[in-house]
């Protein structure tokens, strides 16, 4: 346990279920599906012909000229952070540039960059590639530029770790504001690669739902006939404060991020362990860095993607580091899978559950494994008093993080 | 031949696309980076847009030579 307490001062998002944070949020309380068939003439020869695109495109908040210059993973993530910052009544406050750090990151970063200037390289040469195609790339683009548009000295931090990373992102920001650094974190994760390539990888390792005429169906964690995680892109970011700081400044203050876990399995590049042992493991040191015990869990915020090897395991961890009794759930039965955002935008929801006493449901839970053996809030949003809620992430590459957060 | 009128229209609409300046605001007099606010990476966009419209060579080494949209226009107009 650390002595410094650290809340949750802003949200910031950018979904497949909404441009911002509110019609994310109300989309999830609704049971809406994100998911659609990819209209794109590349997606004709693909396996797998569905995702989660994002519901309000970058050009309809970022001026032309800028995001030129701009992955969209880059974007999207300023849209998010900016969103944030707003929300923590941040803008003109006067905040101390060398206490503010930012810890954002993606799991595959600017491939589409990437990509699209190979594929003009190999059509026109050399001198036609954008001389803005490194920026537009590098993996630390994100939490980069995110630092210059506030201003940020504290350190900028680019995480990856696959599908943990919007979650580590928020660990390394409670660790920055713990250890003094700074007073102030914008931190979360981006992801935006639909784009034939990484489409086909994903297809190739057959991880990926091939229900392609029913897309809003697809996902559906737990679920007996579940054959896979949808592809999603998106943006989540939360600005993370030292409460003392947000308190002398009168801040809004949404829930206390009480604890985290990060783990590794040390096992495999994409299996998870069958007995969820890393998972277990970072769930454990999530409680214990709150003070708190699996008792006090109300609500987990489940990593569960859809795929037939992944979801269960992450059962028995519940099970085992937390109890029986936690009303569990996945949104990526809506949102699809954000990848490196998905542990920021599913942090966000555990949060929002904290603060509004309300599950968010998983829907096309249909005919559930006959493994589930916990309470899933199922179809419906559930009305629950959550006092502690936990988000789960897991990430190709044996990475396991869990967060706590707590009623303020 | 084009016309300095035409190569600083050319210019001017190159410069919308790629930095976003005003097309009224481009006149011979005007400095790249000092008046029309175009940085380093978007002066080379800038250049490899006016070599394929105007079908000239802009080596590398002359770019920075060409200080003003005048100096550009010139260049243009020299080796076109």
């Amino acid at each position: 346990m650390s002595n410094v307490d650290v809340v949750v001062t802003g949200l910031g998002a950018t979904t497949p279920l909404g441009g911002d944070v509110a019609s994310t949020w109300d989309a999830m309380l609704a049971g809406r599906s994100g998911v659609s068939a990819l209209t794109q003439e590349w997606a004709a020869q693909m396996p797998v012909r569905i995702a989660a695109e994002l519901a309000v495109e970058p050009s309809e908040v970022i001026e032309r000229v800028r995001l030129r210059r701009l992955d969209r993973s880059e974007a999207i993530a300023l849209i998010a952070a900016k969103q944030a910052w707003a929300d923590a009544g941040l803008e003109g406050s006067g905040l101390d540039p060398e206490r503010l750090g930012v810890s954002f990151g993606s799991g595959i970063g600017g491939a589409q960059t990437l990509l699209n200037q190979d594929d003009i390289l190999e059509a026109s040469g050399p001198r036609k590639v954008s001389p803005h195609t490194v920026p537009m790339l590098m993996p630390n683009g994100p939490a980069a530029w995110i630092g210059i548009d506030f201003g940020a000295q504290a350190g900028v931090h680019a995480m990856a770790s696959a599908c943990a990373t919007g979650a580590e992102a928020l660990a390394l920001g409670l660790d920055i504001i713990r250890s003094g650094r700074a007073d102030v974190v914008i931190a979360g994760g981006t992801e935006a690669v639909i784009h034939p390539l990484p489409f086909a990888g994903f297809a190739a390792m057959r991880a990926m739902s091939t229900r392609n005429d029913e897309p809003e169906k697809a996902s559906r964690p737990w679920d007996k006939n579940r054959d896979g995680f949808v592809f999603g892109e998106g943006s989540g970011a939360v600005i993370l404060e030292r409460a003392d700081h947000a308190k002398a400044r009168g801040a809004r203050v949404y829930a206390r991020l009480a604890g985290a876990g990060i783990t590794s399995d040390g096992f495999d590049i994409v299996q998870p362990d069958p007995e969820c042992k890393g998972g277990i493991r970072a769930m454990s040191r999530a409680l214990r860095d709150a003070g708190l015990t699996g008792a006090d869990i109300a609500h987990v915020n489940a990593h569960a993607t859809s795929t037939p090897a992944g979801d269960m395991g992450e059962i028995i961890g519940i099970r085992t580091a937390v109890g029986a009794h936690p009303v569990i759930t996945s949104t990526k039965s809506m949102s699809g899978h954000l990848l490196g955002a998905a542990g920021a935008v599913e942090s966000i929801a555990a949060i929002l559950a904290i603060r509004d006493s309300v599950v968010p449901p998983t829907i096309n839970l249909d005919d559930p494994d006959d493994r589930l053996d916990l309470d899933v809030a199922a179809h419906k949003a559930r009305p629950l008093e959550i006092h502690a809620a936990m988000n789960n992430s897991f990430g190709f590459g044996g990475h396991n993080v869990a967060l706590v957060f707590t009623r303020p | 031949m084009a016309t300095r009128e035409e190569i600083t229209s050319g210019l001017a609409e190159i410069l919308e696309e790629v930095a976003g300046v005003n097309p009224d605001d481009v006149a011979e007099g005007k400095s790249f980076t000092d008046d029309l606010d175009v940085d380093s990476l978007s002066m080379v966009e800038v250049v490899v847009a006016a070599e394929e419209k105007f079908g000239v060579k802009i080596p590398d080494n002359e770019v920075q030579n060409l200080k003003t949209v005048g100096d550009a226009v010139s260049y243009i107009e020299a080796n076109h």
